[in-house]
């Protein structure tokens, strides 16, 4: 249990300064960026306290909001993926998830593909309606939570592939 | 007293949940609203110092091009000073000299862009001068090529900058030697373009015309260059102009800014204030 906080903690910190330190900073097409950061959320271990879980994504998107002047909006996109994790885990894995076996951080099949872009596609779709705020950008919306998700995704496997952490 | 206890117990995830979606679903409306300060921004020791460390390694990279800009600027400097006509301007002391060419006295100090973002509706800078440097909100923010945006916020040793690109960002400008002005604003699509808008129909608008910082703000001082016309609009609805300005400044590239502090803005302020009052 101690091993897993402070492998969680370790995780926390080193993925906000990948994100801050390199992926906030590549702009990808003038301005699509990735957001990696997530992967703290999507790879905290399922069987742990939620409510520690709900506060720690909290504090996640607080910190990346207080490094990229959005105010509010990373920590909102952060909260609701952790909160509605155990649904998109409970649908993309079905019976395994009720019996407590899913493990995600190993090789990527279908399921696991599933589970990365819902939750990927749902927390962009909410961090730049948030951030816009505006119907008359409604296409801007729609290209960066597009141009976003395909890009964050394509990282998150990068990285999943890279470290395999929990093993 | 035991129903409620257990019931708090039952729920409390889902609690926790609505009570920390509040906390910052106030925070992202209230940042919304304009001109509203803000709690959580990157002017502040930890986001401020962060910055500072990738803005030292990444300046380097930049150095040949700042210097380039600074000497540009220098060559500029020398020039209206040597081809100033009144010599005897040259043995005034400099505070009066700051006198004799305008009537307002602005005080300029240096700072350095840590941070810069571009890819985003509402943009900000971060520099790394802040209220100990006697850098306050609403003060004016200009680089050798043009206006950069204002000063929203600022922590003891940092500021942060509301950039002309950003959405809510509302300046002063007029075509150069003429006195149709309008508002500066942007419509997020292009990072290298800025929109005058409200420029009424009698102005004469010529392509590539230049357009620079009204007087009619306490922000900036007059005649600072912003841009040249590149298209001209007519807008159906309020039967003005809308004119697209290229930007002088590269926004995505910026590294050493100047300060514009207005002396005289608290008594302008003041002045207006009580005028409102007396109607």
């Amino acid at each position: 249990m101690n091993n897993v906080f402070i492998l969680n903690l370790f995780r926390f910190i080193f993925l906000i300064i990948l994100q801050v330190f390199i992926f906030n900073n590549i702009n990808f097409g003038g301005y699509i960026n990735p957001y990696p950061y997530i992967l703290f959320i999507l790879l905290y271990p399922i069987d742990a306290n939620k409510n520690l879980f709900l506060l720690a994504s909290f504090l996640l998107g607080i910190t990346m909001d207080m490094f990229m002047n959005t105010a509010g909006v990373h920590a909102t996109a952060c909260l609701v993926l952790a909160y509605f994790r155990p649904t998109i885990l409970k649908y993309t894995f079905g019976l395994s998830y009720e019996y407590q076996t899913v493990k995600i951080a190993e090789k990527i099949n279908t399921e696991r593909f599933m589970y990365l872009l819902v939750s990927i596609f749902l927390f962009s779709t909410i961090l730049f309606s948030l951030e816009i705020f505006s119907f008359t950008f409604i296409l801007t919306i729609l290209a960066r939570i597009i141009s976003s998700t395909i890009l964050t995704l394509i990282i998150c496997i990068i990285i999943i592939y890279l470290i395999k952490p929990n093993k | 007293m035991q129903q409620i206890l257990n019931f708090i117990l039952k729920n409390s995830n889902k609690l926790l949940f609505l009570l920390l979606l509040c906390i910052s679903l106030i925070l992202t409306i209230q940042s919304h609203s304009y001109h509203r300060s803000k709690v959580v921004n990157s002017a502040n020791f930890m986001t401020g110092g962060a910055y500072q460390q990738i803005s030292n390694i990444r300046d380097y990279f930049n150095l040949k091009n700042q210097n380039e800009q600074l000497i540009l600027e220098n060559t500029y400097l020398k020039n209206s000073l040597y081809n100033t006509t009144n010599l005897s301007l040259k043995n005034i002391e400099f505070e009066q000299l700051k006198i004799t060419y305008t009537d307002t006295l602005f005080n300029v100090t240096k700072a350095n862009v840590i941070n810069n973002s571009y890819n985003k509706p509402n943009n900000y800078l971060t520099i790394n001068k802040g209220s100990k440097q006697k850098i306050e909100p609403d003060m004016g923010v200009v680089n050798s090529l043009g206006i950069v945006g204002i000063v929203e916020k600022t922590s003891n040793n940092y500021a942060t900058v509301q950039s002309i690109l950003n959405v809510k960002s509302e300046i002063n400008a007029k075509i150069k030697n003429s006195n149709h002005f309008g508002s500066l604003t942007w419509n997020a699509k292009n990072v290298g373009y800025v929109q005058l808008i409200d420029v009424p129909r009698l102005a004469q608008i010529t392509k590539g015309d230049t357009i620079v910082t009204g007087g009619r703000s306490t922000i900036f001082p007059e005649n600072i260059p912003i841009g040249r016309i590149e298209k001209v609009y007519l807008d159906t609805d309020t039967n003005n102009f809308t004119i697209s300005v290229r930007l002088f400044n590269d926004m995505t590239n910026l590294g050493n800014v100047y300060v514009i502090d207005n002396l005289n803005k608290a008594e302008i302020k003041a002045l207006e204030k009580e005028t409102y009052k007396d109607e």
